[in-house]
């Protein structure tokens, strides 16, 4: 075959957002040698989306916050189906995490004693969220960039992985190709962290941007990694809805955790219906499915949506706390937000499942491999808190940097990669340019879109998912041949059939998830079987993995807690 | 639904030329947008980068009728009915495929600037007073479009002196910050060359952060640098003028 590059590391990182980056600077301030390659340019990552704020148990605004509560509030939102182990290291952890940061030059907003402000976010006790106005992640992201830079990682950046490899049972590799130029790459590593983010691209209304396409999740699943709780899909509550181009745009949670109301067309606020304590700060998971209910009962904005008013707060305090905001309607929609109200409607924004990970040290069920944020299960249970996410990605971030650090260190024979085998997958990366009969990817891609949006939205049935699991499969089939124009240099079409290939694997998971578990839990809502089923359901995760060439889907039981963590619940709250 | 003209520039290092693509246009639809359809339909090899489709993410900068701008937030309906729009790639940077370009000199360039160094280990006690001016710098989004249109970049090519308005703010945001202990003004004056700014502010006018570059960022950085080391220019003027 062609020549190719071949770069060597103890630890490879795949993906370059916030978790990503900051296992990176973890990996590499453990001694090891550590390469980090992203799809986009550094410092364009998903995380830059991010708008909010961190959870973090600081207590600088309401004293009484303490991990505990954290740790309860984020197992009370993911309706206790998480690993119990991520949430009490998140919630122990995040102050740290989120102070370090400050050291490493974020610039939060203040209290009016000079320490780090925080504001309220649903499902959050106290106000818990670390921001700076509506941009966080972007605070974020340049934070660690910019500390990245200066501990010696190598960064390869507009690069997209499209295999790992293993020697025996262990992690030795990946393989890939530079985006520039089309030519392949290969990297060999003694462990590799996945930090590849989500999923949404396989919605056609998603808040995600175009890497968000589960190249980790699929990877990992074709090496025979094991995967959890797939069918919990967040859709978040508050996407813009008009214009069309610009729907499923983020409106962030912060406009209503700054006061924000939701109202239907007939003026009234809604959320007294559906839960009259939290009202609009109740679970993400709750106001998404309320926004639905009001739009299809016919109380729906022009557009489709819900109205969020945010007006009655004054301009200087919102031109100040929301700026993006302000920005965004203004420029995209026409809407002055300090005027008028906003029209709201679910965006496919987050996914809980993910690559089953050890709750410590974020290993997978390969060992070398590793995987942190979002690409990973079990931290956010069946519905994830706002802003539990970015401290998600600083705590196992740097939980598995060190872990894969350490084991890089532990792994003294030579990896082997086969020659035939990178060949083998070189061809089949190539196979798109010598297709003379093949199919279009952009117009799978759109059907597949269409697919996920009809049959395994925010509403699922039986009949629906069936449906939906049928179609992706006629899809798998026509991208067995697909065809693309033009060469190999950065030729977005061609990178498609490879991302097409992954949305693929992790819609088919989705659905296939959303199929076995019959009741509705968190994000994943069963109109034929409404409610909990505690007995049955609430004591599993759905287990996902490949078995001969086939998926195989069944559930593991859940981990359990330690008695002294479950006496928080009985406590009387 | 109306229908636009586009022309864009196909092509790559080695030289390219204008294509044109008919669009259909919907309501609030941008520029980016148009790409998008032109892959779908007519050029799935049309190079471009985008992340957000949000501005937030400062991936999508490309000139439009000359002007730098980022396409996911250029309204179609912005410009004029029935004349073609050329999209083409910034041209301070070299041409990759289309319209990417190769900006890796900013990558090299922020690696030379030392990290944020805090005076202390303890937890800060900062005021938002005292922060909001570097917040302002810290909303870059990094699209390099001020970089782009620095005539000292873009015109003279003095890349190898100076390392460009979206640099200068991001020494200024260390060099505000409360906390940072370390003296950055000869790393300034002979190593990022802010010396060589004469203040047109053409890096202020496309920012789409609106981050005041010039007024906020590097005329303050300018005196503090003057500050530490007279102006030998106006030693000299002041000698022949005998003031
Ligand atoms: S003000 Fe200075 S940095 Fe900005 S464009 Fe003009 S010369 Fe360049
Ligand atoms: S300062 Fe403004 S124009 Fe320059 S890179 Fe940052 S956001 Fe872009
Ligand atoms: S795509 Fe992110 S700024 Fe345009």
């Amino acid at each position: 075959m062609e020549n190719y590059e071949t770069h060597t590391h103890d630890v490879l990182i795949i993906g370059a957002g916030g978790a990503g980056l900051r296992a990176a600077i973890e990996s590499s301030a453990q001694g090891a040698s550590t390469g980090l390659v992203c799809k986009s340019l550094l410092g364009k990552a998903h995380t830059v989306m991010a708008e909010g704020g961190m959870a973090a148990a600081l207590a600088n605004v309401d004293p009484k916050d303490d991990w505990k509560t954290h740790f309860k509030d984020t197992i009370y939102g993911g309706k206790m189906l998480n690993n119990w182990k991520m949430p009490f290291n998140h919630a122990n952890e995040a102050p740290e995490r989120v102070r370090e940061l400050e050291h490493w030059g974020a610039v939060f907003d203040r209290t009016p004693k000079g320490k780090i402000n925080q504001r309220a976010f649903g499902g959050h006790t106290w106000k818990r969220l670390a921001h700076v106005g509506d941009r966080t992640g972007l605070e974020m992201i340049r934070t660690l960039q910019d500390k990245g830079i200066h501990t010696g990682i190598d960064v390869y950046m507009e690069c997209t992985i499209t295999h790992l490899i293993k020697d025996g049972d262990k992690i030795a590799g990946a393989f890939g190709y530079w985006r520039e130029s089309g030519k392949f790459v290969l990297f060999k590593a003694k462990s590799i962290i996945l930090a590849t983010g989500g999923v949404g691209k396989a919605y056609k209304v998603t808040s995600n941007s175009w890497e968000y396409t589960g190249d980790g999740q699929s990877m990992a699943y074709d090496i025979g990694a094991e995967l959890i709780d797939m069918e919990f899909i967040q859709f978040h509550p508050t996407g813009m809805v008009w214009p069309p181009s610009i729907r499923g745009v983020l409106v962030t949670e912060a406009v209503r955790g700054e006061g924000g109301l939701l109202r239907n067309s007939e003026g009234e606020r809604f959320m007294e219906k559906y839960d009259p304590e939290r009202m609009e700060l109740s679970t993400r998971d709750v106001v998404a499915r309320s926004i639905y209910t009001e739009v299809k009962e016919g109380r729906g904005t022009p557009h489709g949506g819900a109205y969020l008013y945010i007006s009655h707060k004054g301009a200087d305090y919102i031109k100040k706390k929301l700026p993006s905001m302000y920005h965004q309607f203004m420029e995209f929609a026409d809407v002055d937000i300090t005027k008028d109200p906003m029209e709201v409607y679910p965006t496919t924004h987050y996914i809980m499942g993910g690559i089953r990970v050890d709750g410590d040290t974020c290993a997978t069920t390969i060992p070398g491999l590793y995987a942190a944020g979002e690409v990973s299960g079990g931290m956010h249970g069946a519905n994830r808190l706002g802003g539990n996410s970015l401290s998600d990605l600083l705590v196992f971030g740097k939980r598995s940097g060190e872990a894969a650090a350490a084991y890089a260190n532990s792994v003294s024979t030579n990896l082997n990669i086969q020659a035939e085998q990178v060949e083998a997958y070189a061809n089949e990366i190539l196979a798109p340019f010598s297709s003379t009969d093949g199919e279009n990817p952009y117009s799978i891609h759109q059907d597949l879109q269409d697919v996920m949006g009809d049959y395994v939205g925010v509403f699922r049935n039986k009949e629906n998912l069936e449906k939906g699991i049928a179609e992706v499969d006629k899809l798998k089939d026509r991208a067995k041949n697909m065809k693309i124009e033009g060469s190999r240099m950065y030729n977005p079409g061609w990178h498609l059939c490879r991302d097409l290939k992954s949305m693929l694997m992790v819609s088919e998971a989705i659905a296939k998830c959303a199929l076995q578990r019959e009741e509705s839990r968190g994000a994943h809502s069963r109109v034929d079987f409404e409610g909990y089923d505690d007995e049955k359901w609430g004591k599993v995760n759905s287990s996902i993995n490949l078995q001969g060439d086939s998926m195989n889907v069944t559930t593991t039981p859940l981990p359990e807690m330690p008695d002294e963590l479950k006496s928080l619940f009985t406590e009387g709250s | 639904m109306s229908e636009a003209i586009l022309r864009v520039f196909r092509g790559d290092a080695n030289g390219g030329e204008e294509k044109e693509y008919k669009v259909p246009v919907e309501e609030g639809m941008v520029v980016l947008d148009a790409l998008h359809y032109i892959q779908a339909e007519y050029d799935g090899d049309l190079a471009v980068r985008w992340n957000c489709k949000a501005a937030k993410c400062g991936s999508c900068s490309t000139e439009i009728n000359g002007k730098p701008q980022l396409a996911c937030k250029s309204r179609m309906d912005k410009f004029p009915e029935g004349q073609p729009i050329r999209v083409y790639p910034i041209k301070a940077f070299p041409v990759m495929k289309d319209l990417v370009t190769d900006v890796s000199w900013n990558y090299e360039t922020n690696k030379k600037i030392p990290e944020f160094t805090p005076a202390t280990d303890e937890e800060f006690t900062m005021y938002q007073d005292d922060v909001e001016r570097i917040q302002e710098f810290r909303k870059c989004i990094e699209c390099f479009m001020c970089q782009n249109v620095c005539h000292i970049l873009r015109n003279h090519d003095r890349k190898d002196a100076f390392f460009g308005p979206r640099f200068m703010i991001k020494i200024a945001e260390r060099v505000m910050h409360p906390m940072e202990k370390i003296d950055r003004r000869e790393f300034l004056k002979d190593e990022a060359g802010v010396g060589y700014c004469n203040i047109t502010k053409c890096c202020t006018e496309v920012c789409p952060e609106d981050i005041h570059i010039t007024d906020n960022g590097i005329i303050p950085l300018k005196e503090r640098v003057a500050d530490k080391y007279f102006d030998p220019l106006s030693w000299v003027l002041r000698k022949i003028k005998g003031k």
